[in-house]
């Protein structure tokens, strides 16, 4: 298993961090459908969180598969580390 | 369908190895009030449900996994460089006879996970009702984990699934006012 950078976990923890805003939110707007300003939120943090998703990427290779990111050459979705390897 | 994403929902940390504790955090993995448990109840009451709340119970449902896999990740670093004599020690040398440092879904005291852990009724109260105990059981178990560990750093990431518990509690419980509201609504001609 490759060392792991010590920005590998700042940008994850700062993915996690937005991803937590937007989980909670998720919940609430299930049950509060018609909150102008949590779905303002919502809008303003899931642009966020693509911006952070792609800054990790770039560095570390995708947190997403079937098509969901992209792939460098070689194929690199399973790379190590994965999530509890770290 | 369902996307992986690589990474957890929290960060889990550890600070020692500790099997000891690998055998109680076992109980939200395999556990009838566990975290595989919460997933496959809400998942499959979808079905039936009516549809204002088929999203939250999806939702719920999706993060019960992102939880499975944080139970996982600590039973994994818990136990990892365990040597036979440190299982013995711990009290899992049952589980290690069969499984190795394998994961299983059985509960603290070795029983294997069953479907008879959870419900669905076909009934919206009914099943939601299941549900909010469902967590208040969860978030109670995490408790009694969290009493039993003097490791800082996993009660961080215990915490967090603490509180997760009482979120969806408390969102369960407004579903339930929705359906009343819409029942309310109901005319009848």
């Amino acid at each position: 298993m490759k060392q792991v950078p010590a920005e590998y976990y700042q940008l994850m923890e700062q993915l996690q961090a937005v991803d937590f805003v937007l989980v909670e939110l998720t919940l609430y707007l299930d049950t509060h459908n018609d909150d102008l300003e949590a779905i303002n939120q919502f809008n303003h943090y899931a642009k966020e969180r693509k911006r952070l998703k792609k800054a990790f990427e770039s560095q570390f290779g995708p947190l997403l598969q079937f098509g969901n990111s992209y792939s460098s050459y070689p194929w690199n979705w399973d790379d190590t580390p994965w999530p509890w390897q770290v | 369908m369902w996307i992986y994403e690589k990474k957890l929902q929290y960060p889990v940390r550890v600070s020692t190895c500790n099997p000891r504790l690998a055998k109680y955090l076992i109980e939200q993995y395999g556990g009838a009030d566990g975290e595989l448990s919460a997933a496959l109840r809400y998942l499959n009451q979808r079905y039936s449900i009516p549809d204002k709340v088929i999203g939250l119970l999806t939702d719920i449902g999706t993060e019960e996994f992102a939880h499975l896999e944080m139970i996982a990740t600590m039973i994994y670093k818990l136990t990892k460089d365990a040597t036979p004599e440190q299982i013995k020690a711990a009290g899992i040398e049952d589980h290690y006879v069969n499984h190795d440092k394998g994961l299983f879904y059985h509960n603290a005291s070795g029983v294997p996970w069953t479907a008879a852990y959870i419900a669905t009724k076909g009934d919206p109260i009914a099943d939601l009702y299941e549900d909010i105990a469902a967590e208040e059981k969860a978030r109670a178990t995490y408790q009694w984990i969290i009493n039993m560990s003097d490791d800082t750093d996993l009660n961080d990431g215990l915490r967090f699934l603490r509180e997760r518990e009482i979120i969806h509690s408390q969102r369960f419980r407004e579903a339930v006012e929705i359906l009343k509201d819409e029942q309310g609504k109901k005319k009848i001609f």
